[in-house]
């Protein structure tokens, strides 16, 4: 046996999907594990603390290089993949394969898509505010008055519901992605994967729901 | 009974194929799927048509040389069975039949529903092989292989390379194939030696033949006339990553 040349294959490239996947997973809980003070009821004291938090900490402000790192290649090595993937089979079934597979995992590219158009919409109304690149809402003291921006952007009913939406989407998403990604690494066990595979739906249900509660209480509950 | 097939015709690799129609009567619901094949094609020649071309040989499960895409399921809406063991009688009377060859551009079709599937014995060549010293046969008992060990290498050994994991998934991927393979040899004693080349191996030949990567849908497993779990894809993927950490001896 001859030619052992390291090459970036298929496989290699769900290591690197998997392990920032699994990066982007831990910042999401908490992502949602700092906004979900806002709907405590002291009007985002504790919010706007924790806030503060992060971003004196320098620790925090390296993570965030890492993060864009994360977001970056997580999306263009799916796209990459996706194209590579749809060009494996030039000429389509008439009829389209009826075997039984997650419809999470069918839909992954398209769900990714998603959730990359509201981030975008989500960078609009918070991160190019704090980068300058968008005004700051008349309605907030500063740049970094988060919680002024939240109550702007929430209590419009269209941006709430294009959040809501999106929401349900990522935990699409993310109900694959979290098994997926255990598998990807090779990590499979007869005992564990079942557990795994619940674990990632009890995930998804609790970044998607947990989410969906702080434009809910915003449009609804918040005078 | 009465069925309405719908077959794909396509004369050579060159040729642009299409779906003829084409309707049974008298067909026993005790026919295999090759065999009410075999009646359609007797009425072609009888006709002076061209008879549908397909790939078969055990007509029992065992070879991996028959293999349709029917009705959206590669090998028919059975579980765990090849087209060959797949009877008329899972069809409803005069019911419409899509028949398709297994599409992927690493197996482009020689004719009508018959496919080159070499692509696969290609994966095997680049290393899904224990290479052995000639002599005699080894003294069998010198190497103890554990009862769970031999179980499990043998569940991966059923593969026949079928093709209908490349065929069940959204990105045409071999990778269940691959996999099989590549873990039946990695968990016996005899394959160690050479674990960590025979992964990158075939794995790269796998790429580089075109087909798809996998994405986790596991369609295939679902697929699988011999019921391979993915289980062998995650071992694969292990496989892959020791291979890439731990530097080869040769």
């Amino acid at each position: 046996m001859s030619n052992n040349r390291i090459k970036f294959t298929t496989v290699s490239q769900k290591y690197v999907m998997a392990l920032a996947g699994i990066f982007l997973m831990l910042f999401l809980l908490v992502h949602l594990g700092i906004n979900i003070l806002m709907v405590i009821g002291d009007d985002g004291e504790m919010f706007s603390q924790a806030v503060k938090f992060m971003l004196t900490n320098p620790l925090i402000k390296i993570t965030e290089y890492f993060l864009f790192g994360g977001f970056i290649v997580h999306i263009l090595l799916g796209v990459i993949i996706q194209i590579y993937n749809y060009r494996a089979r030039p000429v389509k079934y008439s009829k389209s394969i009826k075997s039984d597979q997650s419809m999470f995992s069918k839909y992954m590219i398209h769900t990714g898509i998603l959730i990359f158009v509201f981030l975008f919409i989500h960078f609009f109304h918070f991160f190019f505010v704090k980068l300058g690149l968008v005004d700051v809402p008349a309605s907030a003291e500063g740049k970094y008055d988060f919680f002024s921006m939240a109550v702007v952007t929430f209590q419009n009913p269209i941006y709430s519901a294009i959040y809501l939406v999106s929401f349900v989407f990522l935990g699409f998403h993310l109900k694959h992605a979290f098994q997926s990604a255990f598998q990807s690494l090779g990590l499979y066990h007869d005992k564990y994967t079942p557990a795994i595979k619940a674990l990632g739906t009890i995930y998804a249900l609790i970044i998607s729901v947990g989410f969906a509660i702080i434009p809910i209480y915003f449009l609804f509950f918040y005078n | 009974m009465k069925v309405n097939l719908k077959i794909w015709r396509q004369k050579d690799s060159k040729s642009k194929g299409k779906f003829i129609k084409y309707k049974l009567d008298d067909v026993s619901p005790e026919m295999s799927f090759l065999d009410m094949l075999d009646f359609l094609n007797e009425q072609l020649i009888k006709k002076g048509e061209d008879p549908v071309s397909f790939d078969h040989d055990c007509r029992e499960g065992i070879c991996g040389a028959c293999g349709l895409y029917i009705n959206g399921r590669p090998h028919g809406p059975l579980k765990k069975s090849t087209t060959c063991e797949l009877y008329m009688r899972e069809f409803k009377d005069g019911s419409t039949i899509v028949v398709e060859p297994w599409r992927s551009k690493a197996f482009p079709v020689i004719k009508d529903l018959m496919v080159n599937r070499s692509a696969l014995d290609e994966i095997i060549r680049s290393g899904g092989y224990i290479s052995v010293g000639a002599g005699a046969a080894p003294e069998a008992n010198s190497i103890p292989v554990g009862k769970e060990v031999s179980d499990k290498a043998f569940d991966l050994a059923v593969c026949i390379g079928c093709g209908a994991c490349v065929a069940a998934c959204k990105n045409s991927s071999a990778m269940l194939f691959v996999a099989a393979k590549v873990s039946q040899m990695a968990i016996l004693p005899h394959g160690k030696p050479e674990a960590t080349k025979r992964v990158k191996r075939m794995v790269n030949k796998s790429d580089e033949l075109g087909f798809g990567g996998c994405s986790n849908t596991y369609s295939c497993e679902f697929d699988c006339p011999k019921g391979i779990s993915v289980e062998a894809i995650a071992r694969m993927n292990r496989e892959f990553f020791k291979s890439t950490v731990c530097k080869s001896k040769s």
